[in-house]
């Protein structure tokens, strides 16, 4: 990692977002990053729109504000494009990833005249397929990997599967759900990546 | 050895207490800081330390329980925030006044009203005189390097007073971060045993706590409670070096950072202080001589050091984290200015409020600052000397 970005997440609560920036912290410092992984706290409803943040730099992170000028921005609800001014500040160069199951064609014209890369992947799809249930934070995890290039996809990939394997211990059986849910994730986004 | 890792700032408190694994914890259940005895409850159930935790009704109760366990001359402590320490009132100043090494894991957050859950530090800034020690934390890897100097300032022989570790609500205490950890076994042997001379269980010297004092006493008893606030300095400051020297991280009173030749310097504490020093080294790069004390110990206050500090410079912001409702601004502008005057130190002074609530503190607020403070002594601008910052306009509400 040359020098470091800044990524703002906007979900809803109880979709995990927080979660997710959490994730992302903590498989970056296992490759030895400067991490910081933190939410945006108001009062806590399930379905109100929050904001979680991550701060991934090759040198130490003294920064404590939020982030108002990030290189990434990552919706996990699409509706929340209707409330919520997701591309403010959004650098010109930077990219947005949308959990839509919308088209790309059809996000484009909501982002405000964004001249930026617009990624958009369907994790509920993934998600149900690879747990049978919808969580949409490790395919949005997977796609902040993919789309920024952070780390390895390989060494992605087995930081992920130690992390399950430690956090799943006593669950087993949703490790290899989770893996597909990751994979899935990067085969949906392949030809966006090409493209972009 | 220590070992790198990544954590929150109440994770890191909860660890810390884990590896000093007090005699005894009461506490109850307040966010932000609610995270601390959830994961020392943990590491209890998992035989990880042998603390005694005990679940009260109110944190009236857990203080008040906490002062009991340690006059019967058990090491204790507690964690709480805002409103919960609020409710600890009466029994702070029990605390202090009855010389009890106890500790406070505070994790900031601002007082009533309008009822908010986010940062500021009107909850210690408002216990500032109960007589507790009180030390300020940027980040995470603070906030576990002063859990762990606590007990030791408290419980030496020239000191004998609470103390209370802070960090910033959700700011520091709920964002992940790399740290590095102490071995267990480092800093047990750094804590120590306790060892109290007088206490409540001890089989055939009978004492008593808190007993009522007329008027010929009471006063003698104040004033040796205040001199040892006054001895606490040197131990505070030979704990920070002792600390330094075993793990290599730490600051003493506070932190200088690009002060020597600044011509403006801020003042500030806890997490927005990392933020300012990013301001500062991008303001240095623009040629602008800016630099950033950061305090770290509140009581006692440093007056004589601080002064001292701010001799060389043009203009000084002084940053407070609370509102004192006296027109006049917070306690830490109170404090600097009251320094700066005993020691004849008479630097331009502007005092800022800022982050109330949780209200954002960004490097671009500093920048503004700073330029406000140039503005200020070389006479092009005349400002008021108490001043809010990221205060919202009637249009933008």
């Amino acid at each position: 990692m040359d020098k470091g970005i800044e990524i703002r997440w906007h979900g809803r609560g109880g979709q995990g977002a927080k979660t997710a920036a959490l994730l992302l912290a903590d498989v970056c410092f296992k490759t030895g990053a400067y991490v910081q992984g933190f939410p945006e706290y108001g009062p806590e409803r399930m379905g109100a729109p929050i904001t979680a943040f991550n701060r991934i730099s090759p040198e130490d992170i003294r920064v404590h504000s939020n982030i108002y000028y990030p290189d990434l921005v990552v919706v996990v609800d699409d509706t929340l494009l209707n409330s919520v001014d997701v591309t403010a500040g959004l650098k010109e160069d930077g990219a947005i990833i949308i959990n839509t199951v919308r088209p790309r064609d059809e996000i484009i014209p909501l982002l405000k005249g964004y001249k930026g890369k617009v990624y958009t992947i369907d994790a509920r799809d993934i998600s149900v397929k690879a747990l049978g249930k919808y969580f949409p934070n490790t395919p949005m995890l997977s796609a902040v990997v993919a789309v920024t290039g952070l780390m390895d996809w390989s060494l992605f990939i087995r930081e992920m599967r130690s992390s399950y394997e430690h956090k799943f211990s006593k669950k087993p059986e949703v490790i290899e759900g989770n893996m597909n849910a990751l994979e899935l994730t990067y085969e949906a986004l392949k030809e966006q990546l090409n493209e972009n | 050895m220590s070992v790198k890792d990544r954590m929150s700032g109440n994770e890191a408190v909860a660890y810390a207490i884990r590896q000093i694994d007090p005699d005894v914890m009461p506490a109850f259940p307040i966010t932000p800081s609610t995270e601390i005895p959830q994961m020392v409850s943990n590491y209890i159930a998992n035989g990880m330390m042998n603390t005694e935790f005990i679940p009260v009704e109110s944190e009236h109760s857990s203080m008040s329980a906490t002062i009991g366990a340690e006059a019967a001359g058990a090491r204790s402590l507690t964690a709480t925030s805002s409103c919960g320490l609020a409710l600890m009132w009466e029994e702070l100043l029990v605390a202090a006044s009855n010389r009890m090494p106890c500790v406070l894991a505070l994790v900031n957050r601002t007082l009533s009203g309008p009822i908010n859950i986010n940062c500021d530090h009107s909850d210690s800034m408002g216990a500032r005189d109960t007589g507790w020690i009180q030390i300020y934390a940027e980040n995470n890897q603070e906030a576990y390097d002063n859990m762990i100097q606590a007990f030791p300032i408290a419980e030496d022989k020239r000191v004998h007073l609470p103390v209370m570790i802070c960090q910033d609500g959700f700011i520091t205490s709920h964002a992940v971060q790399n740290i590095e950890l102490n071995e267990d076994s480092e800093v047990k042997e750094f804590v120590g045993e306790y060892e109290p001379e007088e206490f409540l269980l001890n089989k055939g010297n009978p004492v008593a706590f808190g007993p009522y004092a007329v008027s010929n006493y009471s006063m003698e008893a104040k004033k040796a409670q205040e001199k040892a606030m006054e001895d606490s300095k040197e131990v505070i400051i030979s704990t920070a070096r002792k600390y330094k020297e075993r793990f290599g991280r730490g600051f003493e009173l506070f932190e200088e950072y690009r002060t020597n030749d600044a011509d403006y310097i801020m003042i500030i504490m806890g997490s927005a202080a990392g933020t300012a020093k990013q301001a500062v080294d991008d303001l240095r790069k623009k040629g602008i001589k800016a630099g950033v004390l950061k305090l770290r110990v509140f009581r006692p206050f440093p007056s004589e050091e601080i002064a001292n500090a701010l001799k060389n410079c043009k203009c000084v912001a002084v940053m407070d984290r609370t509102e004192s409702y006296n027109g006049n601004g917070g306690p830490l502008s109170s404090e600097v200015r009251a320094a700066l005057f005993e020691y004849k130190i008479y630097p331009e002074v502007v005092c800022y409020t800022y982050g109330l609530s949780g209200r954002d503190f960004t490097v671009e607020n500093v920048y503004e600052i700073f330029d406000e403070l140039s503005g200020v002594s070389e006479g092009n601008i005349d400002i008021k000397q108490h001043r809010y910052i990221n205060l919202r306009t009637k249009e933008e509400a």
